[in-house]
């Protein structure tokens, strides 16, 4: 038994050897004569392991990736007025004078979004929308993240913290206060009335710049932090070479600071984009009412005219052009979170 | 140098106004008199009166009751789940899935609402239709169905937040544990997890807000009668702007610069204490 104390190490021992001691001496044959790499596997293959793996993966499987073969199926169904509003894709039917599975896939949905102008162009109007947005939101954040990762440690975290206030607070109820702002007898036009700056209303409220102002305002926090992350790691010792060696301050954000907050600017930008396109309400409420964003379309369609297939052809269609930019801001997320180690 | 020493803080200062001017009107007219958002009615104001009406609104107030109830649920289940995620992909090295499972807790941070919405709603009414078929039909949308809708998608901001906390140390303290041989679980509860408590907690607060504040996903997947206060509200302000609603985001602001600038606050004094003290300790060694 001294050999075998020699293995009573906790580390070397499976936790099954401890639940069964009956047991005990034939894991130690294994742990002396078995394959040299054994107890390494035990080691790292602890049962608790699979399980504590077991649960977000099969939450994510079951609520957020089989939606999405949901959502494929039924843009290959034809929408029926029926309980639930669509085509089986498959279903098994007496045919051959066999039971034979029938698949029956329908193309409508595709067709009619490439073939209607309707969703083309609220699909080019919604990349113009989000795309818009986002480069004023850049413009906005990045002097602002600058300013703030520039500042003295103690007041960038007070800065910080009243950037994510407004982000706490309701998001509708945000986008709400900018129909008080901007509608005809609204408080901008008042303000400029008053000033005599214009004799009458100038209309703001449903046209395109009402939805940039409402999609820049709520995202503009995603577009603050990624770039803040960002600068606040710069080395400044860099733009001090660059002013010794006689580069103009200018000269020195364009060619030192720019260039290495490149990863900065794609994930905030990202982070703004692709929410945009998508973007449901607040084109509802500050939107023009000639011209509708896909996620609207996609929202009526569904509800109103409760085609279903249509709906999820209008769903892959948005998910097919967004993939792109969807692996360009996974590639630099998982880079931000790996390589920091 | 002098001048952008100049420009940088004046255009953080408009940002800031840009962030917070809207925020001020809605709480100034929400002491107006008049039933006119934009109109100030200077001979009668200031006045609670709209105050008055939202707490006499009982679908307002059963509206932020079931949006509490689901909120704190939401938080909860988020972050048990988050954790794990952000434990797993941090800590277990490579394995089988792992690039599946970093792509599904990354994509939901920027998956567009509406087809997140969408995806669910078809999940859920596939579900229901299994359950007509086996059991008759107990499964309806409802607050479950809203509860679990939010956990997926809060999840994944509750596994960022907690992947970056354990980017920013190392795992050689997790393996001084191992190596004195306490076993993996002993280890997340007495060394892992106190490590990475401040991430939870901003997890679970930014998944109550996440919760708290979602109206499209919402909309999708809820069944009747069970609408949440964001539902409500969305509903309210479509038709037209209402005064009632002011007051409402008033007293959403203040409960939310209250407990942001109070834990802040309360964040600042711990961490000054434990700078005091790391010196008092260095102090007495040398």
């Amino acid at each position: 038994m001294a050999a075998s104390s020699a293995y009573r190490s906790v580390r070397t021992q499976p936790p099954a050897a401890r639940l069964s001691s009956g047991w005990a001496p034939l894991w130690q044959i294994f742990y002396r004569f078995g394959p040299p790499r054994w107890s390494e596997y035990v080691q790292h293959n602890w049962v608790g392991k699979p399980l504590v793996t077991a649960l977000p993966m099969l939450w994510l499987l079951l609520f957020f990736l089989v939606p999405f073969i949901i959502v494929l199926k039924i843009s290959f169904s034809d929408t029926v007025i029926a309980q639930p509003p669509y085509t089986p894709l498959w279903e098994w039917a007496e045919e051959f004078g066999h039971r034979t599975l029938v698949i029956k896939a329908h193309l409508r949905g595709y067709t009619e979004v490439l073939t209607n102008s309707l969703y083309i162009s609220s699909l080019l109007y919604s990349f113009k929308v989000a795309g818009m947005s986002t480069l004023l939101c850049l413009l906005i954040a990045y002097p602002m993240a600058y300013g703030i990762a520039r500042s003295a440690p103690a007041t960038r975290n007070l800065l910080l913290m009243f950037v994510m206030l407004p982000f706490m607070t309701s998001f509708l109820l945000r986008v709400y206060a900018w129909m008080g702002l901007l509608s005809n007898n609204g408080i901008v036009n008042n303000l400029l009335l008053a000033l005599g700056i214009i004799h009458e209303p100038v209309t703001m409220m449903h046209t395109d710049f009402s939805v940039y102002i409402g999609i820049v305002y709520s995202y503009l926090p995603f577009m603050i932090l990624p770039l803040f992350t960002n600068l606040e790691k710069h080395d400044n010792a860099l733009l001090e070479a660059a002013a010794d060696l006689g580069a103009r301050p200018w000269k020195s954000f364009l060619r030192i600071t720019l260039p290495l907050s490149r990863p900065g600017i794609i994930a905030g930008s990202m982070l703004v984009f692709i929410p945009a396109v998508g973007e449901f309400v607040i084109p509802s409420l500050l939107g023009r009412p000639d011209q509708l964003m896909i996620g609207r379309l996609l929202y009526d369609k569904f509800f109103a005219t409760l085609d279903w297939s249509l709906a999820s052809a209008v769903a892959i269609g948005m998910l097919l052009l967004l993939v792109v930019p969807m692996a360009i801001f996974e590639y630099y997320q998982n880079r931000e979170l790996e390589v920091r180690k | 140098m002098r001048r952008r020493a100049f420009l940088v803080p004046t255009l953080l200062a408009l940002g800031f106004a840009f962030l917070y001017v809207p925020i001020l009107t809605l709480v100034g007219y929400s002491f107006n008199n008049s039933r006119l958002v934009t109109v100030w009615d200077a001979a009668n104001s200031p006045t609670l009166k709209w105050y008055v009406a939202l707490f006499r609104n009982q679908q307002i107030i059963d509206a932020a009751l079931l949006s509490v109830r689901v909120a704190v649920m939401t938080a909860c289940g988020a972050v048990v789940i988050g954790t794990l995620a952000g434990l797993v992909l941090a800590r277990f090295g490579r394995f089988r899935g792992r690039t599946l499972l970093s792509m599904m807790t990354t994509a939901p941070l920027v998956m567009p609402e509406i087809i997140t919405g969408l995806s669910m709603l078809l999940l859920f009414v596939a579900l229901q239709q299994a359950s007509d078929a086996l059991f008759g039909g107990s499964f309806n949308r409802g607050v479950t169905t809203l509860t679990i809708a939010h956990i997926t998608f809060s999840i994944s901001y509750v596994t960022v937040i907690v992947r970056s906390r354990f980017a920013s140390f190392d795992d050689s303290i997790e393996e001084a544990a191992l190596d004195l041989g306490a076993r993996p679980a002993r280890v997340f509860w007495r060394v892992t997890l106190p490590l990475i408590l401040p991430a939870i907690v901003s997890g679970w607060l930014l998944a109550f807000t996440l919760s708290w504040d979602d109206v499209v996903i919402s909309q999708f997947v809820s069944g009747p009668g069970s609408s949440t206060l964001p539902m409500v509200i969305f509903s309210k302000v479509r038709l037209r702007v209402s005064p009632d609603v002011n007051a409402l985001a008033t007293l959403m602001v203040l409960i939310v610069a209250v407990a942001v600038v109070g834990s802040a606050s309360w964040m600042q004094r711990q961490e000054k204490r434990r700078q005091r003290e790391i010196q008092m300790a260095t102090a007495s060694n040398g």
